[in-house]
């Protein structure tokens, strides 16, 4: 079955403010959705609505196919060496091979150190790593390119091409530029209340 | 799946446990009924008499102490929410996580009671009937604690509001465990039980809706 991710006529309330309505997407396998806009306007509430885990104030979401979400929270045991806090998800996704993944993010030298003494772009590699090995075709990527140097930028860019033509669905949310292939882009300001 | 989430839980909340408070809550437990005749002195006769209250007042005071860290930790790091989007709903994460809390805290503080026994010269019977209490009524106190745990979880400050929280909802299971000191026949201990099973039913879908609405927030 194709992946597929539409939203029709969400908004989105946090608090008292209404940040964006009436904002629909359509995706389909291949696709890919840049989110822009400034601080503060939703992009981080979108993404979280599209990946289930906020209601939307309206409106509502389909989703055919798994998704996998990397945000600015890490999911990963502090205090366990890399390798180990990425095992339990290995166990969960049923993947336990860190593989091209984790050659191609540079994560091999850090399997052995605790996950609290690792800087903000290891950190991101390992998330990103999960991402790809969980096997899912939608990716929700809130900020994927925050502390990433440009070696590691350009090395993500290329695997979210990759996951488009093999027919997954990208969706990433980011306040700066960032290669996607083909994409639709979507200015969150115009959808402000 | 539920496998490896209880691996990692019980990796977490056992004494010597990476995440969780290890063994101060047993030293907290035993620091009690050390403390006791010192304050109350050494009336052999009183002791005995009072000391299996005592026991469950130490009990109940040590089982709010690992609530802290029970859920507020892997709520910060988002950890439920890279489960949901697996598909494990926030009742199994706690289903989980309550079995955990309890295999990782009852049966140490079962042991512990046997020196805390000791220290306030209990007879056999009396510590029989403290010790099967306690199998009665722990799965109850950690089934409270999951659910204040996960209440405050999103809470600033929510540690010592969930000391104060889980007090009152643990007087029932309290008056039951303990009242069946006093009594020759079990009922006591089976209404503890049946407390304690009514809790435990409850809480992942408490727990579950807590966290559910903590992410709303």
């Amino acid at each position: 079955m194709q992946a597929r991710l539409a939203a029709k006529d969400i908004a989105c309330r946090r608090g008292e403010r209404l940040l964006f309505r009436k904002l629909s997407i359509d995706c389909v396998a291949g696709d890919a959705v840049h989110v822009t806009g400034p601080n503060g306007v939703g992009k981080s509430s979108l993404i979280r609505i599209l990946a289930g885990l906020l209601r939307p104030y309206a409106g509502d979401v389909q989703h055919y196919g798994g998704r996998g979400l990397v945000d600015e929270r890490l999911a990963l045991d502090a205090n366990l060496p890399l390798s180990k806090a990425l095992a339990f998800w290995e166990r969960l996704d049923g993947n336990a091979d860190m593989g091209r993944a984790g050659d191609l993010l540079q994560l091999a030298p850090l399997l052995d150190i605790p996950v609290r003494y690792l800087s903000t772009g290891q950190k991101k590699r390992a998330a990103l790593a999960r991402l790809i090995n969980s096997n899912c075709p939608i990716w929700l990527l809130d900020e994927p390119l925050n502390g990433l140097d440009h070696h590691a930028q350009t090395v993500f860019e290329a695997l979210i091409d990759q996951h488009c033509r093999a027919g997954g669905i990208a969706i990433a949310a980011s306040h700066q530029p960032i290669a996607l292939p083909a994409p639709q882009a979507i200015a969150l300001a115009d959808f402000a209340a | 799946m539920i496998a490896a989430l209880l691996r990692r839980d019980l990796a977490t909340l056992l004494p010597g446990g990476r995440g969780g408070s290890g063994l101060l809550p047993l030293l907290f437990f035993l620091a009690v009924a050390m403390l006791y005749p010192f304050a109350v002195g050494p009336d052999a006769q009183l002791l005995a008499r009072t000391g299996g209250g005592v026991i469950w007042i130490a009990a109940l005071l040590a089982a709010i102490l690992p609530l802290e860290k029970l859920v507020s930790g892997d709520l910060d790091a988002g950890i439920f929410d890279q489960l949901r989007l697996r598909g494990i709903s926030e009742e199994t994460a706690m289903a989980v996580r309550l079995l955990a809390h309890w295999l990782a805290f009852a049966p140490f503080l079962l042991l512990s009671t046997l020196p805390a026994a000791a220290l306030l010269g209990l007879d056999g019977k009396t510590t029989q009937t403290v010790l099967l209490g306690l199998v009665a009524g722990t799965p109850g106190l950690a089934a409270v604690g999951l659910i204040v745990a996960a209440l405050t979880a999103s809470m600033r400050g929510g540690a010592a509001l969930a000391g104060l929280m889980v007090i009152p909802l643990a007087v029932p299971i309290l008056i039951f465990g303990a009242g069946a000191l006093g009594r020759p026949d079990p009922g006591g201990l089976l209404l503890t039980g049946a407390i304690s099973l009514g809790l435990c039913a409850v809480a992942p879908f408490g727990a579950g809706a807590a966290l559910k609405a903590a992410r709303e927030t």
